[in-house]
């Protein structure tokens, strides 16, 4: 027993590290005097720590399926420890990362900087991290919860400014109204199954042991609380104002890693539960569900990248085109196969990195205000600021699907992975929304490089440590484009 | 295979090299930045010392897994059409970078960092024998073509290069379809590859002919209309006069020059070859479209006010014979397609560049400004002459040998069956020579008008070094062009002989038996249908 105990705390290692930490940060936010210094460094000492423990259990183990089957002693099950559950945990602990060197000085401009920031930013890694452990619908509930309750108060932070208090409302009068779709919806599979456990619940699928109407009502309602999450069609009405409202730095990771986690959410319906029950017998309700989903992937695509074209505000423009990248890693989820999951995670981790380069510098370039985010104050930034500028070519290039750039490859395997699925017409829809949203990619950099600067953008100075963000973030972008093999093999063998 | 590595590569290598130069050393970045684009070119000729021309199949193939799950691999290879244009790509670039020593006054370094790396993806798409990877470079060529149009360009610049990227990407995305459905289809139907999905294009070239006709039909448009825009076939040409037009010299010289023929290039290798079904019922719609072009090319430069504009439209008339050439599907069609993509590359190139003269020297380009240069220009008057009526068709020139053997290919050709593709195409001779000839009259003869021209210097040594080479190239392939044309004369033949089997059940040449160098490995081959 005693070795159990000691290997479920060795496997479990980051997940308890990080929500342990992550309360005693906030308890140590309450003792500690005025310097904030303090907490920075311990929030990026705690994510150093959890994303290095994560990343060597899984290259040193290579975790698989198999350890699912396991009852673990302290978590009596409800966590799990697989291959895909600490890929996403590195996922998530280095978009937290990011967003916290970016954020010390964006805070210190906008002379609002308090502790509780980063102690905030821990917990909500510690919420996804939580979900990408779930072996439980419970489990993962819980961990969207906590998720989004700490993104509501991260999204009002600024208490301020109007636009980011009403974005901190709109986001929790919505969310919750999400959440409760979503617990009616794991009600409703409970009383279908009679477990919460995801593997049980497979297995009674398999063995045919569950109410067909109650599971199809469960999965549905489930679908809609997760589609608020991530912000598909017809759910995605709040992104672009929070997205716009919340402070910079949160919007990349509110957009970012709240995405991929939700994103995570469904690929454990999908695995579990969808997978399942289309090799049932009654899997028509099932391709009905998968084929609407098919129409709220493609409507999310153009949605999101039809309104980003209208957009004369960069920060709204990367909050709607982040709706269509919803679309995008819903392909995976409509594919339904080990492929689709894999392609839906490859690209949530690629534009992790993307999503959050582009917002820091938008956040970069802010003034303490938070002004100055339209097209026209980007104008001449290559002059002005080389480095910036070069960055957001990576970043947009990417985004837009350009090769060599990682987002490509991310858009190629999901493509293809949808073909695979049958959805050849959804993949077409995907390439016109794409085509799409190159033409407003490119509109930002015909300002920042072809057009010459009308007015200085006031009152900042070139990134200190946030520089390092976007170093490493372009880094990631370019070398997961070029090198796309060691995360995506590692994602198909772990599948 | 280290040559073709070297030749592929060094470009990029200058191009990060260039960045860690100070921005004010200006002489060191043009140096470096022609010296790494010469050393290529000095590769490129080694490549054509160990290129066995009797081999009709891929030569110093390299292959290393890139993406085992996918069978994505850096695949390279080149046979004698690749060669050809990847000779021409490493000989146009660095006259390209030369020419714009005095013309370029601003962001030095990022311009001839972005022409390396031009260099580089144009290499890439002419070797790769990787779907993927050719999508990749494919891809890549837009990303510095963009900058060059919209930070260099004339006025319209930014108009001009959203333009050509939408163009482009509007035809590239649908190939991309085409690639992940054709290495499915092909990975799971065909043959078995372990995850069912390959994009080897050797591999692919085997089995492709065995996909039933209703699909190769929209793989071939999936995969022609990118194609067919990057040529650019006229109707859906209209991107081609503004890119052309706003360019820097050199971005126009490199358009002109390389760019163009990744599409014809693209129509051999991949719908040709790929597709033979599909090819033989669209070769007639194609090659309409081609003769079409060729006149209606020829008729609206022939109006043109602006010299560049002029040449541009020029450019749609004359790739009108490579398509037709291409589609006529017989050897002397194909071959005269070839020679005739790099006969253009060097006339055009050197029009554009006698365009950037009179450019750099009065800062117009219209027609009307000028009028007498010959007397004040004798020198630059004779390249012009040179480029012009190679650029006609002037038998002794490299022009002639191209549109002649396209013609006949055309006339001979088993699969268009009628002659008018050929008599209407040969108009497009005579008004490339009425434009051309009228705009060398307007330009060069006739009294000095315009008093402004009057102090104008004739060209100078570096501009005689740039002209020189092309020249040279110009005259051989005009009087000796099979130095050239057998260099692919038997890849050539190789793809004649496929498109002669499947259509008419027999092969009409004979080929020196080589066995393929790379079998495909891990594959058992399925019942074919």
């Amino acid at each position: 027993m005693a070795n159990e105990i000691i290997k479920e705390l060795s496997l479990g290692f980051p997940i308890f590290f990080i929500s342990a930490m992550g309360i005693l940060l906030v308890i140590f936010d309450a003792i500690t005097g005025k310097n904030k210094i303090i907490n920075y460094i311990f929030a990026i000492a705690i994510l150093s720590i959890t994303i290095c423990s994560a990343g060597w259990i899984l290259f040193s183990q290579y975790y698989n399926e198999a350890n699912n089957l396991v009852i673990h002693p302290i978590s009596m099950g409800m966590l799990a420890y697989n291959g895909y559950a600490y890929i996403f945990d590195v996922i998530f602990g280095i978009a937290a990362l990011l967003t916290i060197i970016a954020a010390r000085e964006y805070n210190e401009r906008a002379e609002f900087e308090y502790k509780e920031f980063y102690s905030l930013v821990v917990l909500a890694t510690s919420g996804m991290m939580m979900i990408a452990h779930s072996a439980d619908l419970l489990l993962m509930f819980i961990g969207i919860e906590f998720m989004s309750i700490t993104f509501y108060v991260l999204a009002g932070y600024f208490r301020k400014r109007v636009t980011s208090v009403e974005a901190a409302l709109k986001y929790f009068l919505l969310g919750a109204f999400a959440s409760g779709f979503l617990l009616y919806g794991i009600a409703l599979i409970y009383g279908a199954t009679g477990t919460l456990t995801f593997q049980t619940i497979s297995q009674k699928i398999t063995a045919q042991d569950y109410n067909n109407l109650y599971l199809i009502l469960g999965i549905t309602l489930v679908f809609i609380g997760l589609s608020f999450k991530i912000a598909a069609f017809p759910f995605h009405q709040w992104a672009p104002d929070v997205y716009h409202g919340a402070p910079t730095v949160i919007s990349g990771f509110l957009s970012t890693a709240g995405k991929a986690a939700a994103i995570f959410a469904l690929i454990l319906i999908g695995k579990n539960i969808m997978f399942v029950a289309i090799r049932t017998l009654d899997s028509n309700h099932i391709i009905t569900l998968q084929n609407i989903l098919a129409v709220l992937s493609a409507a999310t695509m153009l949605v999101g990248n039809i309104t980003a074209i209208a957009q004369n505000n960069v920060k709204r423009m990367l909050a709607y085109s982040s709706v269509a990248h919803a679309g995008y890693m819903l392909m995976g989820i409509v594919a339904n196969t080990p492929d689709g999951w894999a392609g839906a995670s490859f690209y949530a981790a690629v534009y992790v990195f993307m999503q959050i380069g582009s917002f820091a510098i938008v956040a970069n370039l802010e003034d303490k205000d938070g002004e100055y985010l339209d097209f026209s104050h980007y104008s001449g930034l290559y002059k002005t600021r080389p480095f910036i500028a070069a960055m957001m070519v990576v970043f947009l290039l990417s985004l837009a699907g350009i090769p060599p750039f990682a987002g490509f490859f991310g858009k190629y395997y999901i493509f293809k992975t949808a073909i695979d699925a049958g959805y050849l017409w959804l993949t077409i829809v995907g390439i016109v929304s794409s085509l799409i949203s190159v033409y407003f990619y490119l509109r930002l950099l015909i300002y920042i490089y072809f057009r010459e600067a009308t007015e200085q953008i006031l009152d900042t100075s070139e990134p200190r440590a946030a520089g390092f963000t976007l170093l490493i973030s372009a880094a990631l972008t370019v070398l997961l484009g070029i090198f796309p093999s060691y995360l995506i093999e590692l994602l198909l063998y772990l599948r | 295979m280290t040559e073709l590595f070297l030749t592929l590569l060094i470009p990029l290598i200058g191009s990060f090299a260039l960045l860690f130069i100070k921005k004010e050393q200006m002489q060191l970045i043009k140096y470096v930045a022609f010296g790494f684009s010469v050393i290529s070119f000095i590769f490129s000729i080694a490549l054509l010392l160990k290129f066995h021309s009797d081999n009709p199949n891929f030569q110093l193939t390299y292959e290393k897994v890139w993406i085992p799950s996918l069978d994505i691999g850096f695949r390279v290879g080149i046979d004698g059409m690749s060669l050809l244009l990847v000779l021409l790509t490493t000989f146009i670039s660095p006259i390209a970078i030369y020419s714009s020593f005095d013309a370029i006054k601003k962001r030095e370094k990022s311009y001839y960092a972005l022409l390396l790396l031009l260099q580089f993806a144009m290499t890439g798409v002419f070797i790769s024998l990787d779907l993927f990877l050719f999508y990749i470079f494919w891809e890549l060529i837009l990303i510095p073509m963009y900058f060059l149009i919209g930070i260099w360009g004339g006025k319209d610049r930014i108009y001009a290069t959203v333009k050509f990227f939408l163009f482009t990407m509007f035809g590239s995305l649908p190939m991309l379809v085409g690639i992940i459905w054709l290495g499915q289809f092909i990975g799971t139907h065909l043959v078995h590859v372990p995850n069912g999905f390959t994009t080897n294009y050797e591999l692919i070239r085997q089995y492709s002919h065995f996909i039933p006709i209703e699909y190769q039909k929209l793989l071939f448009w999936a995969f022609a209309i990118s194609f067919l825009i990057k040529v650019p076939v006229f109707p859906l040409h209209t991107w081609l006069p503004d890119a052309h037009t706003e360019a820097p010299t050199a971005g126009s010289v490199i358009l002109a020059g390389v760019l163009l023929k990744m599409g014809t290039y693209g129509l051999i290798r991949f719908n040709l070859e790929l597709f033979p079904q599909a090819s033989f019922l669209y070769t007639s719609l194609i090659s309409w479209l081609a003769v079409f072009g060729i006149v209606y090319g020829a008729l609206v430069a022939m109006v043109q006010s602006d010299v560049k504009r002029l040449v541009a439209y020029s450019s749609v008339s004359h790739l009108g014979f490579v398509v037709l050439g291409i589609f006529s599907m017989t050897v002397e069609g194909i071959q005269g397609g070839i020679i005739q993509m790099v006969n253009h590359g060097l006339s055009t190139g050197m029009l554009f560049l006698c365009v950037g003269v009179l450019y750099e020297r009065r800062h117009t380009r219209e027609i009307e400004e000028f009028g007498g240069i010959a007397r004040i220009m004798p020198a630059f008057t004779v390249f012009l002459g040179i480029a012009m009526l190679a650029s006609v068709g002037l038998p002794g020139l490299n022009g002639f040998v191209g549109e002649f053997l396209t013609l006949l290919g055309a006339f001979k050709s088993p699969f268009l069956g009628s002659i008018w593709f050929t008599v209407i195409a040969a108009t497009g001779v005579i008004f490339a020579a009425v434009y051309l000839l009228w705009m060398f009259r307007r330009v060069m003869f006739g009294t000095i008008t315009n008093p402004a021209n009057r102090g104008l210097k004739d060209i100078n040594k570096r501009e005689w070094a740039t002209f020189l080479p092309i020249v040279l190239f110009i005259v051989w392939i005009g009087v000796y062009p099979s130095t050239f044309l057998k260099l692919s004369e038997n890849s050539t033949k190789k793809l004649v002989n496929k498109l002669e089997r499947i259509k008419f059940g027999k092969e009409r040449y004979e080929l020196p038996v080589i066995p393929e160098i790379s079998k495909p490995n891990n594959t058992n081959i399925k019942n074919n249908q």
